[in-house]
């Protein structure tokens, strides 16, 4: 493990506090110059349940949360019991020795801080109990070898709306931490250069945020839901200073048709939700599509179906993006791979949806979408390109005759006009329409027309692939496998060749951004020097792969799909490619470490707080008809046998609760 | 306030005829928008109708002036962009009673709330006219429909009623009948600063043989010949909105100051987006950077 690419796991319950926590940390490290991700894997609850967080920082720029775990910052005991084992030999555990202590067994060489959080937190007067997160970060710079002054300047900028008084504790706080563990530990050995560039550290809703204000967005229009509730957030903080009226609706109906409507009178105007918010914005996508307004649209999936797992990651809407609405029209769906590409594919979809008039619908998922990374700050610009297409500001009827909003014209573009302009008066309708927008739905039987308005408008399509950069291998030439992916899952794909290339397997990546419209030519000639192919999903059934097929007839070796809710690691996609290239099917069992979760769950609906899951085991059929994981469980204090779980190894079913 | 210049009704001169049935109710809302909008003054360029689906949404069509004929229910959200997208421009939503009361009622209980200043005018025939004759959330109890063989058993929704409890600050009921009341009512509402809710009694000659000409000839009295009838007080209005049977009110039910969404929020105050400088301040860019830092 290189000394300087650092895991640091933060784990407890809800409202700890674990986010701000995390967030405090990485801006300290990304202000002296590293690089920084984090994955905050959580719950539908404000309070309570159980929240684990990674942060990865590195010397040089880090794509995923990866697959290592160097440090625990413990703020439950659950956490300890849950994660202390897993630190790595090198590493560290950090927890409040007033309230918990380590009753599991941990790994050779692993570092055991207890913190007395109300000695050290003494000196400072009375505090609230959150601080005891401060005092841990305190501690933690010291061991991974940080810089204090970083931190001390982030706590200072974060309390600097409060009092003075306020910013000291907390800084107290935090030196406590540091110097208790400069007395009474050494440092993990991690080398760093600070560079110090300060590099922002930003989500991929943050990201789709700042793009569509710097891209000329004056209006958003939203209903909550997770996990696009963080554009809404933003949006609406920065309202004022960015002149954006910011409408949350009642529902979203209104959210999708509400943009329409501004669309349509002439602000650049956006909306978001996740994928049951789309389902109800569906009619008004073909609206839009028909009446060519111009609306970006950003679809944040979540695990589905139905309410399916709302704070859980997936990549399962495709299917429902690119079929969303009965008809034919043309939309654009663009798939944004990072916060920086979040950040240049808004502003880029607000020249699409102008220049096109059309629905462009911008397709993330919880990963990409509310996970935080350091991304250079040169990449964050307000000098964007803004291009509002073909606009008629100004018409003369009596010397250009009547405008005609609908236009047949060669190109599919028929020139916009806004509510206002004088001469160019028309109504965008929702039936089929002729060049001037009169209605011609109930026209019997004007086939012709209806013809040439339908070609019209799909012909925006060819035009508008032109504007889009087609897709390209990276990573080595003349691979023996090529690993093929889309939206968010580039940069742990990335990482995952990184680890295949070092142990001898030649891999790369053909990774696709444009959904719709497809760059069919390209990726065939690319595809064709493919050797083997591996689609990588976030969906059990492979809906790019499928769309990839129907676009290229190209038919993918393998899939590699994950539909458990938490995203990739690196080594998971690695180790894949590896059974695949070796001729293993890959194995659907529980594995033991899934066994505990599912102990878990029992344990937390049947049981109770005082007992958890113990020594794991696997044993043969023994009448339930499959192998099953014996999971014991033992009680928190003193791990006194309680009874036993048996899960079926094939099945997953939790067969019984044999108490002791 | 500028003065209002009124405008030749000419110019509101459609480019299609309506394609309703002959004796529809709508002609008359159509005609009376008109001379309401050209008495308040309201240039068609500066005019934008948005409608939903139904018989009464094709209205747009049949009119001069800018326009959206969206999905059916969906006017009200539409024209809601439309107005926080350009509040120069004045925006009169027309639909039908299914269209409003049924599928969009959400959306119309949500609109009164904010007091938007939009117009919306119901041409309520209390039945669905395109669908061929099913029961609507205006049809009486007992009356037989295509969907209510044995006679519909759901309570009729009272907009009136329902308008002035959500936060409707004019509401108004008028009756294709009266065509020069029902242009005043209108021009009155496109004055007014606020949500205006006007509900029209616009007969369906074709699948209504309840609620006829006839049956509201009958039974119609002007609220503006009530001596002392004041508008301004809910409780009144209320009352008024209420009464159904042997007499009911047309005119100016209820009418009250408040303010607006639009002079509310701190975005609208310094003019229309559509009138905003697109590019971002650099400096404002440059501390949205920095929070992140």
């Amino acid at each position: 493990m290189p000394m300087n690419d650092l895991t640091i796991g933060i784990g407890g319950a809800a409202g700890d506090g674990i986010d701000k926590s995390s967030e405090t940390l990485a801006k300290s490290a990304a202000r002296s110059g590293l690089y920084a991700y984090s994955f905050n894997s959580y719950q539908s609850v404000i309070r309570g349940g159980h929240i684990w967080l990674r942060l990865r920082i590195g010397q040089d720029k880090v794509y995923s949360q990866g697959d290592h775990l160097n440090a625990l910052i413990a703020l439950n005991q659950d956490s300890i019991e849950r994660h202390a084992p897993e630190v790595e030999s090198g590493g560290a555990i950090l927890f409040n020795a007033d309230k918990l202590k380590l009753n599991i067994p941990i790994r050779d060489h692993v570092l055991t801080v207890p913190l007395p959080i109300a000695q050290l937190l003494k000196p400072l007067g009375p505090v609230p109990p959150i601080m005891q997160n401060t005092v841990a970060l305190g501690a933690m710079m010291f061991l991974a070898g940080l810089e204090f002054e970083s931190i001390a300047g982030v706590l200072t900028d974060t309390f600097s709306h409060k009092s003075q008084a306020i910013i000291d504790q907390n800084v107290g706080a935090a030196k406590a931490g540091y110097e208790f563990a400069k007395e009474s530990a050494v440092p993990l050995g991690y080398q760093w250069k600070f560079s110090h560039k300060r590099r922002p550290y930003i989500t991929g809703n943050q990201a789709f945020s700042m793009g569509a204000v710097a891209g000329g967005c004056r209006f958003y229009s939203a209903y909550p839901m997770t996990p696009a509730s963080g554009i809404l957030t933003w949006m609406a903080e920065h309202a004022e200073q960015c002149g954006v009226v910011v409408k949350q609706m009642e529902d979203e109906l209104a959210v999708a048709n509400v943009a329409i409507g501004a669309g349509y009178a002439g602000v650049r105007s956006m909306c978001a939700t996740s994928g049951g918010g789309f389902a109800l914005m569906t009619e008004a996508i073909g609206l839009a599509g028909m009446m060519e307004a111009p609306v970006v649209f950003v679809e944040v999936q979540r695990g589905g179906p139905s309410t399916g797992l709302p704070t859980k990651t997936e990549q399962a809407d495709l299917n429902q993006v690119y079929g969303a609405s009965q008809g034919d029209f043309p939309r654009i769906i663009i798939a944004p791979r990072d916060p920086k590409d979040c950040f240049d594919s808004a502003v880029e979809a607000f020249n699409l949806a102008e220049k096109y008039q059309c629905p462009v619908i911008l397709i993330s998922d919880l990963q990409l979408s509310e996970h935080p990374e350091t991304i250079e700050p040169e990449d964050l610009t307000s000098n964007v390109p803004i291009d509002r297409g073909e606009l008629v500001t100004e018409w003369n009827e009596a010397k250009q005759g009547r405008f005609k909003r609908y236009k047949l014209t060669k190109s599919g573009i028929s020139p916009r006009t806004l509510p206002g302009t004088a001469d160019t008066l028309y109504v965008a309708p929702s039936d089929e329409h002729d060049e001037e927008g009169v209605l011609i739905s109930d026209v019997f039987c004007n086939q012709a027309l209806r013809r040439k308005v339908a070609e019209r408008r799909m012909k925006k399509l060819d035009l508008a692939l032109r504007d889009l950069p087609a897709p390209r291998i990276e990573g080595p030439a003349n691979a023996d496998v090529t690993l093929i992916g889309w939206g968010s899952t580039a940069g742990v794909i990335r990482e995952a060749l990184a680890q295949l290339n070092a142990s001898g397997i030649k891999a790369n990546q053909l990774h696709f951004k444009y959904m719709l419209p497809f760059h069919a030519a390209e990726a065939t000639a690319l595809l064709k020097d493919c050797k083997r192919t591996i689609g990588v999903e976030m969906n059990s059934t492979g809906q790019f792969t499928r769309l990839l097929r129907a676009e290229t007839g190209h038919k993918v070796s393998d899939h590699i799909l994950k539909y458990d809710g938490e995203p990739f690691e690196p080594a998971q996609i690695a180790e894949q490619v590896r059974m695949i290239l070796s001729g293993q099917p890959r194995s659907l069992d529980v594995t033991e470490n899934e066994a505990r979760e599912i102990a878990y769950h029992y344990v937390r609906v049947h049981l109770n707080e005082e007992v958890r899951p113990g020594k794991i085991s696997k044993a043969a059929a023994n009448g339930r008809g499959e192998a099953v994981w014996q999971v014991e469980v033992v009680h928190r204090e003193g791990g006194a046998r309680e009874g036993q779980l048996l899960i079926g190894v094939e099945t997953g079913s939790t067969y019984a609760w044999q108490p002791a | 306030m500028a003065a209002i210049v009124e405008l030749p009704i000419q110019n509101y001169e459609g480019l299609v005829d309506p394609d309703w049935c002959p004796g529809c109710g709508d002609f008359g809302v159509l005609k009376a928008l008109k001379m309401g909008a050209a008495k308040a003054g309201v240039a068609p360029k500066d005019l934008v109708v948005v409608s939903g689906i139904g018989c009464s949404s094709n209205l747009p069509g049949f009119i001069t002036s800018y326009g959206v004929h969206s999905l059916h229910g969906r006017s009200v959200p539409v024209a809601t962009g439309v107005r926080l997208a350009n509040t120069d421009l004045k925006v009169v939503i027309t639909g039908g009673d299914g269209d409003g009361y049924g599928i969009g009622i959400g959306h119309f209980i949500h609109a009164m709330r904010r007091n938007l200043d939009l117009t919306y005018i119901v041409m309520d025939n209390q039945i669905y006219g395109l669908t061929t004759g099913q029961a609507s959330p205006t049809t009486d109890i007992g009356q037989v429909t295509k969907s209510t063989p044995h006679g519909n058993v759901e309570s009729p929704i009272n907009p009136l009623a329902l308008a002035i409890v959500s936060g409707a600050t004019y509401v108004a009921r008028a009756y294709s009948g009266e065509p020069q009341q029902m242009a005043d009512v209108i021009a009155g509402a496109i004055q007014h600063k606020g949500f205006a809710l006007i509900d029209a009694f616009s007969p369906c000659v074709t699948y209504n043989k309840v609620n006829t000409y006839a049956f509201f000839k009958k039974r119609v009295y002007k609220l503006e010949d009530e001596k002392g009838y004041n508008p301004g007080d809910s409780e009144t209005a209320l009352e008024r909105a209420h009464e159904w049977g042997d007499r009911i009110p047309i005119g100016l039910v209820y009418k009250i100051d408040k303010p607006t969404y639009e002079s509310t929020d701190p975005v609208l105050r310094k003019g229309p987006l559509t009138k905003a400088n697109m590019r971002l301040d650099e400096k404002v860019f440059q501390s949205l950077v920095e929070e992140l830092v």
